[in-house]
């Protein structure tokens, strides 16, 4: 019977979930903000039922009483955060925290299923990095110099990233951690924000050839730090950020062709220079040759894709532990496993539809510095997304990046947050000036 | 803060970048869907994925079937709902079909994932769910013929060996035995597997000659030789006459025809049918190695088979500048070539099917348990191994051979059969390994057989007739 009730949730899950997205982009196609609301508020609906039924189903799978408890925690933070921002925040953009909410909600679901412990671990953090990011759209309303810090940004940024290169903690071949007072943190995750703002005070500047120039051998040298830790997913994930804001700012074509071009002859250098490159492209290529050592991470993951197919084995029923860092790196495939492609793919969906919302917003802002800001950090939103999916999925080679808000880990949680909350306090500065303009 | 716009294009960059990004989505989104759909099946299908055999807390595992829907393997569940693997035909199908315990072998481990994958109808399986039942898994109908089995197992009576029967022009896989052989019920798998993998003169019951066993080809390679040499000399390959004495001599080497039979003076068509070991170590003096090296790649030899099953591969090693006594050997099939049976009997399917190779396969097509076909499995053409007119060359000659020459065991069916005998040294003072392959009806090819018979001595005596009795049994009755 219990059986009955999971495999129905299951595919009432994947209905919900799908409900979710299409609303998402059903917001986009409606010009006015009464039923751009309650697009919103059915997305409400959608996500706390999804989250009852998961968690009922982990309920009935593990009979905890603490699990309730969890639960419980979990309702009163999502609708708190849902109805005190926007309380706060008159104009804030009400798909952005739904949508925020619902991956959160995913990678609880997921983290309960695989660790409770990491599950309210990961719930501690998120609660305290909402709180603490709270205040980042007064920040950006009220503090006009934030475009005057380049070389602080940049001074930031390199010291931290030196400073894991040549004291980090190696996980999986890369530096990628400092441990502090035994909590261990991924600068790297926070410098992808002061890089943009780094970048995005720079071109607001100036973009003559000799600003360029300038900004392009800072940010070269972020790169090639994160290069030498053997970072090499955030290296490509600066790098792709950089030559897109580089693209936007000075329109210049030559710029984008030359920097593919670099860039491809870099990706082709560090091939042959690093032995763990040259891992990841052949357990790429073929891992079947290779299951045993380089291929074992990603064929567990398409086993576990492929067994789960488009509907899922359901919560419990399938094997997400058996892939190495799932909740990190891999989480994607856990979903895809337990819960259905078709749901992995609507977390899909959400992410671009959060991009979407991004570049409209970097689209509608007048400020370069801010549109600047706006884009950078859509591109660096939408590239993690990519790598992480595309690497799990064997689209491309896997890079280790975490996917935001859905994966373990505090770092990428509160960078996530700041990330988000940057944008937000954009939008809101946006349709704050507004409603200025229609009261004045 | 500045409001000024100096850069009017932004907007325009940002939306041509989305778009971009929006296309790299877009083609990632379908190949995922792709895998779903399309790949993910071949890919979970293998013996790493751990996942599977949860599906057996929750699933009972299908049924394997013959052609003809007689059961050769099927899950027998107690009162107490124990359950138990049964091989109603025991030995006769141990390798094709394989065991499911001690790990997973033959269609057992190919089917796998099918056998454990229920597509009983809706209702059924809430049913099952509410009465707490396992829902029966799909059932696997392959190609396999029960009483073609039983002749080529017959045939092969107590001596080592192994019989392939394949249909060419659709590839499908008819029969397969290998011996010796073991009983892959679970019980008696339990108590001999000690002895089958540890002893140290284990005889190799596990090891499936047909597609793992490597052999020497002795004179069925000729056919490859022959084959070059129509290449070479596409007009007047046959014309060529050669005085056999029983014995070539070439400086300080010599040859030997079996049983040091004279064969007198023929044409090469002749000493092919003959299997003349002199004219085709001859021939092989005037051959151009590079180019031989290059038809043993095209014919499949060192490289890998379309074969979803575990094989071994065929190794050919003679390359340009090689001595006369490694080719006057490798031209007769002797020397360091090793071949699989299933390797030969796939060149004598492109031979009976106009040069092309059709993809060997065994399983047909997956049912659910109410029978209703969820997956057929169609023929595929898998390239082609040499033209239309050069496998009519062949045709001819391997007729000689039933007709003229050693393949006497075939010459008085009621329909024409064509082949090629061999036997292959392999130790000194043992018999030779006898080979056959071949098929018939000649003008419209419906079965290959090859047989290799260890230890049989003469191809025409010990592995023809094995053949004969299988293309009597699928001919005639």
């Amino acid at each position: 019977m219990i059986n009955l009730i999971i495999e129905t949730s299951k595919y009432l899950m994947i209905l919900l979930i799908a409900c979710y997205t299409f609303f998402n982009f059903r917001f986009f196609s409606f010009p006015d903000f009464e039923r751009k609301r309650i697009m919103c508020a059915r997305q409400n609906q959608a996500m706390f039922l999804i989250h009852l039924l998961a968690y009922l189903i982990i309920y009935l799978k593990t009979d905890e009483e603490r699990i309730l408890l969890f639960y419980g925690a979990q309702v009163i933070f999502f609708l708190a955060y849902i109805y005190l921002y926007r309380l706060f925040y008159r104009n804030v953009s009400r798909l952005l925290v739904n949508n925020a909410c619902m991956l959160m909600c995913v990678g609880f679901i997921m983290l309960t299923r695989i660790s409770f412990e990491r599950a309210v671990r990961q719930f501690v953090i998120v609660a305290a990095a909402a709180v603490v990011t709270w205040v980042i759209p007064l920040i950006i309303a009220r503090v006009w110099q934030l475009s005057r810090g380049a070389w602080l940004y940049a001074g930031i940024g390199i010291f931290l990233l030196g400073l894991v290169c040549v004291l980090g903690n190696t996980t999986f071949g890369a530096q990628l951690s400092l441990r502090i007072a035994g909590v261990s943190f991924q600068p790297s995750e926070f410098v992808k924000i002061t890089f943009v703002f780094f970048v995005a005070s720079m071109f607001y500047r100036s973009t003559d050839f000799a600003a360029v120039t300038v900004t392009t051998a800072v940010a070269a040298f972020h790169v090639l730090i994160l290069v030498a830790s053997k970072d090499l997913g955030s290296a490509l994930l600066f790098f792709i950020t950089y030559l897109f804001m580089l693209f936007v700012a000075t329109s210049n074509w030559l710029y984008l062709g030359s920097g593919l071009l670099a860039g491809t002859g870099a990706a082709w250098l560090a091939y042959f220079l690093f032995p763990h490159v040259q891992t990841r492209v052949s357990a790429w290529l073929n891992p079947w040759s290779d299951i045993d050592i380089g291929g074992y991470q990603i064929t567990q993951s398409l086993f576990a894709i492929g067994t789960g197919g488009w509907f899922g084995m359901g919560l419990y029923q399938g094997m997400p532990y058996k892939i190495p860092v799932v909740e990190k790196d891999f989480i994607f495939a856990a979903i895809s496993e337990e819960l259905g492609g078709i749901f992995a793919m609507c977390v899909l969906f959400i992410c671009i539809g959060c991009f979407l919302q991004f570049m409209m917003i970097a689209g509608q802002l007048q400020a370069v510095f801010f549109k600047l800001i706006a884009f950078g950090l859509g591109s660096v939103y939408i590239t993690q997304v990519f790598l992480t999916v595309g690497g799990v999925t064997k689209f491309i080679p896997s890079t280790g990046v975490t996917l935001p808000f859905v994966s373990y880990g505090g770092s990428s949680i509160l960078s996530t947050f700041v990330l988000f909350n940057i944008i937000q306090g954009l939008y809101i500065l946006k349709r704050n000036e507004e409603d200025d303009y229609e009261e004045g | 803060m500045k409001k000024a716009n100096p850069n009017p294009k932004a907007n325009r960059n940002i939306m041509f970048l989305t778009y971009v990004i929006l296309a790299v989505f877009f083609g990632m989104v379908l190949y995922i869907g792709y895998f779903l759909q399309v790949t993910s099946e071949e890919v979970i299908n293998n013996s790493y994925n751990s996942r599977l055999d949860r599906f057996s807390d929750r699933m009972i595992r299908g049924q394997i079937l013959s052609k003809d829907g007689q059961v050769l393997a099927y899950t027998h569940v107690g009162e107490m709902g124990e359950e138990i693997r049964v091989y109603p035909f025991g030995n006769l199908f141990s390798h094709v079909v394989g065991h499911s315990t001690k790990g997973k072998t033959g269609l057992e481990s190919l089917g796998n994932f099918y056998l454990l994958s229920s597509h009983v109808n809706l209702f059924e399986q809430i049913f099952n769910e509410l009465s707490n039942k396992k829902n029966p898994g799909d059932n696997v109908v392959t190609t396999l013929d029960v009483e073609l089995q039983q002749i080529a197992y017959q045939a092969l009576g107590d001596r080592n060996g192994a019989v392939i029967a394949i249909e060419p022009d659709t590839g499908k896989v008819l029969a397969m035995v290998s011996k010796p052989d073991y009983d892959p019920n679970p019980l008696s798998l339990e108590t001999s597997w000690e002895e089958m993998i540890g002893a140290p003169d284990n005889q190799g019951q596990l090891l499936n000659r047909a597609v793992q066993g490597l052999y020497p080809p002795g004179s069925i390679f000729k056919i490859v030789t022959m084959l070059e040499a129509m290449r070479e000399n596409p007009e007047h390959y046959l014309e060529d006459t050669f005085d056999c004495s029983g014995t070539f001599t070439q400086n300080e080497y010599s040859i030997r025809c079996y049983h040091g039979t004279a064969h007198g003076t023929q044409d090469m068509s002749l000493a092919f049918a003959n299997s003349c070991n002199g004219a085709f170590a001859q021939m092989g003096l005037h051959l151009d190695l590079d180019r031989m090296y290059q038809l043993t790649e095209q014919l499949l030899f060192h490289s890998d088979l379309p074969l979803s099953m575990a094989y071994s591969k065929s190794s050919y090693e003679m390359k340009a500048g090689a001595g006369d006594w490694e080719i006057l050997q490798t031209a007769i099939g002797q020397g360091k070539t090793q071949v699989t049976p299933m390797h030969f009997a796939m060149i004598t399917c492109a031979i009976a099917n106009g040069g092309i190779l059709m993809k060997p396969y065994a399983m047909d097509r997956v049912v659910n348990g109410a029978g209703e076909e969820i997956k057929k499995f169609l023929p595929e053409s898998y390239k082609s191994l040499m033209t239309a007119e050069e496998s009519r060359g062949l045709n001819e000659l391997m007729i000689r051979v039933v007709a003229e020459g050693t393949g006497s065991a075939l010459r008085d069916a009621p329909y024409q059969a064509a082949g090629k005998t061999g036997s292959a040294e392999f130790e000194t003072g043992k018999e030779t390994h006898a080979w056959f392959t071949g098929y018939a009806p000649a003008d419209d090819p419906k079965i290959v057989v090859t047989v290799v018979v260890e230890e049989g001595g003469s191809g025409g005596t010990a592995a023809a007739p094995v053949a004969r009795a299988m293309f009597d049994q699928y001919l005639l009755k």
